[in-house]
């Protein structure tokens, strides 16, 4: 299964290594891992809880997935997203894509990412000295996906 | 027609329910219409689900659009842009 949405966390090189196991033509893994920030909007966090909308949220992932594939030529494709109550620097998400190059790993991974942020039920609420408080979207996550529609299937 | 509505995050605090089973009218034909009736309860509701709020639909947990149509048996669910990564 190339997604997970799971309250535990995830080992970065095992879940690497598990990706490579028996697959020599393989050239390039590209991950990106995110991480509980323990400062947000001037206040510091204390915990971060992550709610999602089951189903719908795997299925999500899925269509990025599947449409990062379309994209670009993918060996191998691997997304976890935690959910629950989260501390800082704690690991939240996880994107791993293996291809025979860099070029297309990195621009997949991103790409991921991009998606992920604006189009997967997920919710941030965070505590702080404040209070509680639900993370607002920003606009600069809308804009960092849109300009993958400017960009043809294929140019890294 | 029977539907079930969910609402997540800051909405599902704001109007105080995950979900809810519907027996909704005929006449609820589409997003748009089943939000104004949700709208029309007032209250909470009525500042949730305003005209202008920033909510997204998905409908059997897919995106929606207002003018999306409704059908027995669908699962609509209401919520605010995601914020997750």
């Amino acid at each position: 299964m190339s997604v997970r949405v799971q309250t535990g966390d995830f080992d970065v090189g095992a879940e690497i290594a598990a990706m490579r196991r028996g697959n020599p033509k393989i050239g390039a893994v590209a991950s990106f891992i995110g991480l509980v920030r323990d400062l947000n909007d001037g206040d510091a966090v204390a915990v971060l809880t992550l709610e999602h909308y089951p189903g719908m949220t795997e299925t999500a992932l899925e269509k990025i997935v599947a449409e990062a594939r379309q994209r670009w030529d993918l060996m191998e494709v691997l997304v976890i997203h935690r959910v629950g109550e989260l501390k800082p620097a704690d690991q939240i998400v996880l994107v791993v894509v293996a291809g025979a190059h860099r070029g297309e790993a990195f621009a997949a991974c991103e790409f991921i990412m991009d998606f992920l942020k604006t189009q997967a039920p997920f919710w941030k609420k965070e505590q702080t000295p404040r209070g509680t408080r639900w993370v607002e979207a920003r606009a600069a996550d809308d804009e960092a996906a849109a300009r993958w529609h400017d960009k043809k299937p294929g140019s890294a | 027609m029977k539907i079930k509505v969910l609402y997540f995050a800051s909405l599902r605090e704001q109007v105080g329910t995950r979900g809810e089973d519907l027996d909704i009218s005929p006449e609820v034909v589409s997003v748009a219409s089943l939000r104004a009736l949700l709208v029309a309860r007032g209250g909470a509701w009525q500042s949730a689900l305003a005209q202008g709020k920033a909510l997204r639909v998905a409908v059997n947990q897919e995106v929606a659009q207002p003018a999306t149509p409704l059908t027995a048996g669908d699962e609509v669910a209401f919520f605010p842009p995601v914020t997750g990564g």
